[in-house]
């Protein structure tokens, strides 16, 4: 067999996603299918969803998805859980068996919620001691990842085609208002289980397309606020950036866009007076945290996404609308799978956040 | 401005003679193979971003419905394409001869490296349009942009006519940031006043001359001809025209040479 570096595989990686502005859920059929004209742009070592609004029944419990390496590395696991969550439920994620998908870890699913007593001790809010806990599970528990941590809303990942991830997990039985969707094609990190995209902690979750020039400076940097960069791809730190700066510094999307793919200085020049001020500050405050390289990225979050490029657009996205909602992907190819008649196709500059959030108390 | 009225006038003269495939449930070398094993002329119904279409093909017109997907018409050797709504990205990259035409808009790196044949777009082109373009004896690639375009717009341009003519009406401006960076050959025609945009310093951009636009009035007049715009009103507004400010206008940049 050849290997990759033997054989050309042309392609890039493919994002999609797909949010109702109404609150409607969809089943993951549609964003299944928008991932099929985009084959090519993965290799078969990664594809995976992140779905918004999935367990309503569980809404105020934290959904832990897992891979274990095997059942030891489960109850290792399940011991740094009890501790600190009472847990309501644990069970194993249904799939089905596809032979496309192989290697299967054990992959589980868990209903959480953090002790009271465990958080006044350690005076510490809720979001902030899972983010500790994932951060724990997967520096200190071998053969043990967290690979989503959100309330009402999950990640789904595994290393083969995007579509066939789909099928693998199910995704046509579960209903989100927004879903998001990655296939991979892995430059120069392995194509593993927990290096598929989305990354996701708390309920961020990023979709990337590209590579980070600037992985390591980002890296060094969010490291020194307690987050470990353990899963051997660039995207991660992109979630952590996220989580950083929206919900620990307390910034909106839109200002952490002007963070992470701040505009030049030339650029800044031209602005008003109070926008100067505005990206100045944010460019000064965290210049660690500009994401040079290329990339489009879809950030999901509980009631919302926002999809953005890298200032010098050096990867391609498409914005498309229809009622109430709202399509993103790399090519429009995938949009018009998902909705033929869409409009306003448009494809956003560098730099520039599409932000679509659902009407309030609709999620 | 109305551009969509004369649409069908290219797939109008084809329909006689002219070969359906349904492309929906084809790959792209299905698809290309179909495509080479056709006549003259064939009309693609459905296409859902298959790449590659008509790659290196010469002798053919190919009319598409749907969306085609990136690197259309690649290497493009002589054949005609006409595209009913939008193309995606690389649309004629590295073409040698024939002709695009693509009712909608297109998306980043258009002709990317393009050293021959002509590319006509309605409406909007995204990022780095044109980037590389070249000339090559008697090859002179030609791209018309209807509407706007992203930054980046001929970048490293060596040959060859960019024309764009701001006909879109959202009131963005006609070209991103950073135009012509790297510019070293060929002509860049906007349809706009000089001063109104930033270039780099190793370009001159100044008012068209009569002269100048005399150069590309074909070009523009084939334009409106597809699209159904007015050539006369195009053609006496005030275009900027960008060439590199000399032969080798990057001299000394990195050393002395």
């Amino acid at each position: 067999m050849k290997l990759e570096g033997q054989v050309r595989i042309p392609s890039g990686c493919a994002i999609s996603a797909v949010i109702s502005r109404e609150g409607n859920r969809m089943t993951g059929e549609s964003i299944i299918k928008s991932m099929i004209p985009m084959h090519d742009r993965s290799n078969g070592l990664g594809g995976g969803f992140a779905a918004y609004g999935i367990y309503p029944e569980y809404r105020d419990f934290y959904a832990f998805h897992m891979f274990y390496d095997d059942d030891s590395s489960r109850e290792a696991c399940e011991r740094v859980l009890r501790e600190g969550f009472e847990i309501v439920k644990a069970e194993i994620i249904p799939v089905k068996k596809l032979p496309e998908i192989t290697d299967v870890p054990l992959i589980w699913r868990y209903f959480i919620t953090p002790l009271a007593s465990v958080l006044s001790r350690l005076q510490l809010d809720e979001n902030e001691y899972v983010a500790r806990t994932v951060m724990k599970i997967n520096s200190t528990v071998s053969g043990a990842y967290v690979f989503s941590s959100g309330k009402n809303m999950g990640a789904f990942k595994a290393v083969g085609f995007p579509e066939d991830v789909g099928r693998f997990y199910r995704l046509d039985e579960y209903e989100a208002y927004c879903w998001t969707a990655h296939g991979r094609y892995p430059t120069n990190t392995p194509g593993w289980w927990g290096g598929a995209h989305p990354f996701a902690l708390l309920d961020y979750s990023i979709v990337h397309n590209g590579e980070i020039s600037s992985y390591d400076a980002n890296r060094r940097y969010i490291e020194m606020f307690g987050y470990k960069c353990t899963l051997q791809t660039d995207t991660e730190v992109i979630t952590y950036i996220a989580d950083y700066l929206i919900r620990r510094q307390g910034l909106t999307p839109e200002e952490a866009a002007s963070v992470i793919a701040a505009p030049f200085w030339s650029t800044i020049e031209t602005k008003s007076d109070v926008m100067k001020k505005r990206l100045t500050f944010l460019r000064t405050v965290y210049s660690s945290l500009l994401i040079t390289g290329p990339f489009s990225i879809v950030l999901g979050y509980t009631g919302g996404l926002m999809a953005l490029n890298d200032r010098l657009k050096l990867r391609s996205m498409v914005v498309a609308d229809k009622d109430d909602k709202v399509f993103i992907a790399s090519e429009e190819a995938a949009i018009r799978v998902m909705e033929p008649d869409a409009g306003n196709v448009y494809a956003p500059t560098g730099g520039e956040p599409v932000i679509v959030n659902v009407k309030d108390g609709a999620y | 401005m109305n551009i969509a009225a004369s649409q069908n006038t290219a797939a109008a003269q084809n329909t006689a003679v002219s070969q359906n495939i349904a492309a929906s449930q084809l790959g792209y070398a299905e698809l290309n193979e179909q495509i080479r094993a056709a006549g003259k002329e064939c009309t693609l119904s459905g296409c859902i971003g298959q790449r590659f279409i008509g790659a290196g093909m010469r002798d053919k017109r190919i009319d598409i419905g749907g969306i085609p997907g990136n690197a259309l018409g690649a290497y493009l050797n002589g054949a005609d394409i006409t595209v009913h709504g939008n193309a995606q990205d690389a649309v004629g990259d590295t073409m040698n001869a024939g002709t695009i035409i693509v009712h909608g808009n297109i998306g980043d790196a258009a002709g990317y490296a393009m050293r021959g044949g002509e590319i006509y777009v309605r409406d909007n082109a995204g990022y780095r349009a044109g980037i590389h373009m070249k000339a090559y004896k008697d090859k002179k690639p030609v791209m018309v942009i209807g509407g706007r375009t992203g930054s980046f717009l001929g970048e490293y341009q060596a040959g060859g006519y960019i024309i764009v003519l701001g006909l879109h009406d959202d009131g963005k401006p006609i070209v991103g940031n950073y135009p012509c960076t790297g510019m070293h050959g060929g002509k860049m025609f906007l349809r706009v006043s000089p001063g109104e945009i930033k270039f780099p310093k190793q370009v001159s951009a100044v008012m068209a001359s009569e002269a100048d636009k005399a150069e590309i009035e074909k070009f523009v007049v084939k334009y409106c001809g597809l699209f159904g715009a007015d050539e006369k009103e195009i053609l006496a507004s005030d275009f900027t025209v960008v060439t590199p400010d000399s032969k080798n206008p990057y001299k000394q940049m990195y050393v002395a040479n």
